[in-house]
């Protein structure tokens, strides 16, 4: 097994929902990503202020805690780039298709116990181990490396 | 006011992915990967998101939001077929390089050159969504 700190994992767990807390509490906004990503750059305009902001506020945050602890998190480098975009073309087509990433499913709908969040997690998070499989161990292992 | 709001909560947020090292592709596949060398860390990830945030929604109620109005929560609880092929092709590129929207925009601080790939697909492939035309359209999570 990967070496494992099950405490920063949960505290960021605990982080992240204190997030999507504060969004709903203070403005209304459900804390999903890709439902902020593809807003600014679908709908330009004042309701935009506030998804770049939160995006900064992402950027921001990580960079705060790499600069805390510069060891946590090493960079990966290397991997095919031709498997980076299709991936980011399927998660940004995916994602906008069915109304939500991890987070907005994931975490906020989970958490509203939305049976179309829990649907969507379940679907996701099957076919992504599938996918795991493979290209790690099954018929295709070797073709992302 | 909401802009500051959104600013915190994103700082929380990218914090939180970073501390939880979401942010590591290569773990988030060890954690996908349970006929390898299963790595539980996003268990524990996902049950402190989740139940902290089910928790502050149920304190939250149902009221107002402090300064942004009614709150904008989906409304559907159908199960339709973009629902369906939606989450599986984003459950395709999640599995491929490890990498779901928060984490690889968060990853881009790493200065690396793999983070950058990654979101100028995901960019590519919302933009590419919001020009499609197409039939209804859904609620956004």
């Amino acid at each position: 097994m990967a070496e494992f700190d099950w405490f920063s994992a949960l505290a960021g767990g605990v982080m992240i929902g204190l997030a999507a807390t504060l969004l709903l509490a203070g403005s209304g906004r459900i804390a999903g990503i890709s439902g902020i990503l593809g807003g600014v750059l679908q709908r330009p305009g004042g309701d935009a202020l506030w998804r770049w902001l939160f995006l900064a506020g992402l950027l921001a945050g990580a960079a705060f805690h790499q600069w805390l602890d510069p060891t946590a998190v090493e960079a990966r480098t290397g991997f095919p780039v031709w498997a980076l975009l299709a991936a980011g073309l399927l998660v940004g087509i995916g994602t906008r298709l069915g109304s939500g990433c991890t987070s907005g499913h994931g975490v906020c709908g989970l958490a509203r116990f939305s049976p179309r969040s829990a649907v969507a997690t379940a679907v996701f998070v099957l076919v992504a181990v599938v996918v795991v499989w493979l290209v790690r161990h099954g018929p295709f292992a070797g073709v992302v490396t | 006011m909401n802009g500051l709001i959104a600013l915190v909560a994103g700082v929380l947020f990218g914090f939180g992915l970073d501390l939880a090292r979401m942010t590591d592709p290569e773990r988030v596949l060890g954690f996908l990967d349970i006929a390898g060398t299963w790595d539980p860390t996003l268990v524990f990830v996902l049950a402190g998101a989740v139940v902290t945030t089910t928790i502050g929604f149920r304190l939250i109620g149902r009221g107002d939001s402090w300064f942004g109005g009614p709150m904008r929560l989906p409304q559907r609880s159908d199960i339709d077929r973009p629902l369906l092929l939606g989450a599986a092709l984003f459950g395709a590129g999640w599995g491929l390089a490890g990498y779901c929207p928060g984490p690889g925009v968060a990853a881009l601080v790493q200065g690396a050159a793999d983070p950058f790939w990654f979101v100028g697909g995901l960019v590519l492939g919302m933009i590419i969504f919001a020009r499609t035309p197409r039939r209804g359209s859904g609620a956004t999570a």
